[in-house]
């Protein structure tokens, strides 16, 4: 049992590791919103329609109505 | 293109609202702000937010468009105030978009790289509807970035001042930081204390008993010295000012438990007490966290609500009218006002005939008619027509900037509130000193070593950690739950002090009544009241307003037949008879008489505080419409409610006597209750003399003159529709109309403090078996370790469980 004397040590280590990260993470402002990063997830990989400038092309999608 | 069914109600593109009526249109809008954002997405390729809104089930809103260049946004002073600098040719600025609701707004802001030239990233924050927004000053104008905000349908306002959000951010993260390391420790010493405590019962080899001990003595040093510090210094000025504070006892416990703990781990023997302090301080923190969060909350959302002021004008020069920022303003300007805009600053009309809603500053619910030459203060709405005025005054210099100075003086005045936790706290601390004699003495007739251990393990076991839990606990419970009823709670005290027996001034106008003008009584043919309500939807003036609401059937009348006079009525031609409606003196300036009878129901009308309008045709008088604010459906049901439970309610307005005496009749209001015709400075006034005569008081208002009484007050709520400046001086905001949220407030606050009593009943009641324990030299670490998290746990599921502020 004497590994302990190292063991212990070392997992004190880790715990000035965890907790050095955390305070990192606060100070990069990860707590900050708890909320949008979910959503934000759902629409990272929603591009942006081509836009073609002839309004004749404009097919395939809702046309902007005429006013 | 296929044509929609016609005859089947179609929504609306942008926002899904029903549009009314039928269209052979494929795509219909409910209004043209949907319609301009609906065109400008599809333009710019930005259709996938309507896939991405649907991932919310919110009910989306009609876009609203300001149409404004956001001039303001660019001018040195707003860049100062609001715009950080990040790298040379990087700034980032805040922006509180209106009308943020889903996730495809999250996307859509997200974009704004692409939209405006410039942005070199958007982040969008969905809780608080701030987006972040970084551009290069050089290649892009935050005026253009605002204007391309508006025109997506989200119209921007500066946030708040930088220096305040990065002091908040950066308590914020101190505060977590200093969880973290207690909680880190907590963790661990937990860990090796069950090491112990095991080898307590089955034996354990001395030098690991050793190093387990040194090793936690080790862990909680930053746990005390660092996490613990907002205790220690909170304790010490409640020491030096001589007034109790609940850190006093926390504080006590912390260094008896940690000072005998490391002496005994040095001596290597006794108990070491580590596990019971770590844990103590971070369950302390997390609930004081958790209530300060609460109560920022509720402040941000009223501070959100006054940035949401015009910081912009008008300015005429050369006969040219463009948009300039208001600091930019300057006595002597020449500013043009439109309908339904805020007078930004105090000045002289110079062109342009109108009438001004001054009800937020002098509680007048009848507005005023304005000519050139008439003075008109900044705060008055601008109702019917535009007008040009000379500028005398901006800013603090102002009327309302001067009540506004006053506010902050009040607030300033106020006395600390000292709480029940911290009366109690300062009964606690005696008792428990004295106890830890009495323990010490008995124990010392076995020996001096023993008198010591029992007082130790005493002051250890008393350490109110509970007591300490009880009130952020149930205040954070109910001030979320208060929330989300639509009551804004800025400070947990204010709860303690809506308990107390009080004396309650209520403004009238907006408060007690609706604020706008009603048909109150009508004199005459009842046949006239379409016709009535039909020429007047011509007009827009508040009185034109409510008598076009006079009929559910409104008969049409064409706009060209009608005269409008300034300052007085109207003319119409209506199937070849003459009808005049108007005021007193225009309908006898049209040579028509007012016989005995009518002139009998004017006198009346006025006397009641009601303002009278004549309708007449072929020059007889036909009919008299009273027309005067009317009370709100549920106000005497609420001030019936208050005065069983035993408030003075009273009445204090800037409205004039009479009618303010009519509207206290009404309501059972004692003649000795009554204020009329007060000014700011008069309420105020009013208050302090409550005050002074040692009463308990409460103001209810939503007036900028109603601020510095709000402030001035013990507790101040603020109803719907208020003025900015009266959120910022009120304790509470409530986002419903009328005041039944004040009975709400009062009955929750009730049950609050109901809860915040029997938390303290159970911790006292812990520390009670405890200390005994501890006196009879029987406390032992395990019945320490098992009761002190019992106790807490017994507070944390008593706040969460009730319903204070619930239905």
């Amino acid at each position: 049992m004497h590994v302990l004397f190292v063991l212990v040590p070392l997992a004190l280590v880790f715990v000035v590791f965890t907790v050095a990260a955390f305070v990192w993470a606060t100070r990069r402002g990860q707590f900050e919103d708890l909320e949008t990063p979910a959503i934000r997830v759902l629409t990272d990989d929603v591009r942006r329609r081509d836009v073609v400038h002839d309004q004749g092309a404009d097919h395939g999608h809702n046309p902007p109505p005429e006013r | 293109m296929v044509a929609a069914a016609s005859d089947k109600p179609s929504s609306c593109a942008h926002c899904g609202l029903p549009v009314p009526g039928s269209t052979s249109r494929d795509v219909v809008f409910c209004c043209l702000g949907c319609e301009a954002v609906y065109t400008l997405l599809h333009r710019q390729g930005l259709d996938p937010f309507y896939r991405l809104r649907e991932l919310d089930a919110d009910q989306p809103t009609p876009a609203r468009i300001s149409g404004r260049s956001f001039a303001e946004f660019s001018h040195p002073s707003f860049v100062e105030d609001y715009v950080k600098q990040v790298a040379p040719d990087r700034h980032r600025v805040s922006l509180y978009l209106d009308g943020v609701h889903c996730a495809g707004c999250v996307w859509l802001v997200e974009q704004l790289p692409n939209l405006a030239t410039g942005v070199q990233s958007a982040r969008l924050d969905l809780a608080r509807s701030v987006a972040t927004i970084d551009y290069d000053p050089n290649a892009g104008d935050l005026s253009e970035i605002g204007s391309q905000l508006d025109r997506l349908g989200y119209t921007p306002h500066p946030y708040r001042s930088l220096a305040i959000d990065n002091l908040r951010r950066a308590e914020e993260q101190r505060t977590l930081t200093r969880i973290a390391v207690a909680a880190a420790a907590a963790g661990n010493i937990m860990l090796m204390a069950a090491v112990l405590y095991s080898g307590d019962f089955h034996g354990i080899e001395p030098g690991y008993r050793e190093f387990f001990r040194w090793t936690s003595l080790l862990v909680t040093l930053p746990a005390v010295l660092y996490s613990a510090a907002p205790f220690f210094r909170g304790a010490w000025s409640s020491f030096r000012m001589r007034r109790a504070h609940m850190d006093l006892p926390i504080a006590v416990g912390l260094t008896v438990g940690f000072v005998s703990g490391a002496i005994n781990t040095v001596r290597g023997v006794g108990e070491i007490y580590f596990d019971s302090v770590t844990a103590l301080i971070v369950l302390l923190l997390v609930g004081r966290y958790l209530q300060r969060r609460q109560q920022r909350k509720a402040s941000e959302a009223a501070e959100l609500r006054h940035s949401l002021t015009p910081r912009h004008a008008f300015r005429v020069h050369d006969g040219e009218v463009r948009e300039v920022p208001l600091v930019a303003v300057e006595p002597n300007d020449v500013l043009e006002v439109k309908p339904s805009e805020t007078i930004p600053a105090d000045g002289t009309v110079i062109r342009g005939h109108t009438a001004v809603d001054e009800s937020l500053l002098t509680g007048e619910a009848k507005p005023r008619e304005l000519e050139a030459g008439d003075f008109v203060h900044a705060g008055s709405l601008n109702l019917t027509q535009a007008i040009r005025l000379r500028v005398h005054a901006v800013g603090d210099r102002s009327r309302v900037g001067r009540l506004m100075s006053d506010v902050d003086e009040a607030q300033r005045d106020r006395p600390a509130l000292v709480t029940r936790a911290d009366r109690i706290a300062g009964i606690f601390v005696l008792v428990v000193l004295g106890l830890a004699v009495v323990g010490f003495a008995l124990g010392a007739q076995t020996s001096t070593h023993e008198g010591l251990e029992r007082m130790v393990a005493l002051l250890v076991v008393s350490c109110p950690c509970a007591l300490g839990l009880a009130t952020p606990l149930a205040i954070t419970a109910a001030l979320g739950r208060a929330a989300a009823r639509g009551l804004l709670i800025k400070s947990g005290g204010a709860l303690e002090k809506l308990d107390r027996p009080q004396t309650i001034f209520f403004d009238k106008t907006g408060t007690l009544t609706h604020g706008v003008f009603e048909l109150r009584s009508w004199h005459g043919e009842e046949s006239l009241k379409s016709t009535v309500a039909g020429i007047e939807s011509h007009s827009n003036h508040p009185v034109a307003q409510a008598l076009s609401r006079i009929s559910d059937v409104p008969r049409h009348i064409s706009a060209e037949s009608i005269r409008t006079t300034i300052g007085g009525g109207l003319e119409a031609r209506v199937d070849g008879a003459t009808i005049l409606i108007g005021s007193v003196a225009f309908v006898r300036s049209h040579r028509v008489d007012t016989p005995t009878d009518v002139a009998a129901v004017i006198d009346d009308l006025s006397a009641k505080g009601l303002t009278p309008v004549l309708v007449a045709r072929d020059g007889q008088v036909r009919a008299v419409a009273g027309l005067g604010d009317s009370i709100r459906a549920d106000t005497q049901e609420v001030l019936d409610a208050l005065r069983q439970r035993g408030h003075r309610t009273c009445l204090l307005s800037g409205d004039h006597p009479r009618t303010v005496a009519q509207v206290a009749r009404t309501l059972g209001f004692l003649e000795s209750e009554i204020c009329g015709g007060a000014s700011p400075e008069d309420k105020k006034a009013v208050i302090a003399e409550a005050q002074a005569a040692g009463q308990s008081v409460m103001m209810i208002g939503d007036g900028v003159n109603d601020a510095s009484a709000l402030a001035k007050a013990d507790v101040g709520i603020a109803v719907h529709g208020g003025a900015e400046a009266s959120l910022a001086a009120a304790d509470i905001f409530s986002s419903a109309d009328g005041i039944v949220p004040v009975l709400n407030a009062i009955r929750g606050a009730r049950k609050t403090l109901r809860v915040i009593r029997r938390n303290h009943i159970f911790s006292l009641g812990y520390n009670t078996v405890g200390v005994s324990l501890a006196l009879a030299g029987l406390i032992g670490p395990l019945a320490a370790a098992i009761i002190m998290p019992l106790s807490s746990l017994t507070v944390v599921i008593s706040s969460y469980r009730t319903s204070s502020f619930g239905e």
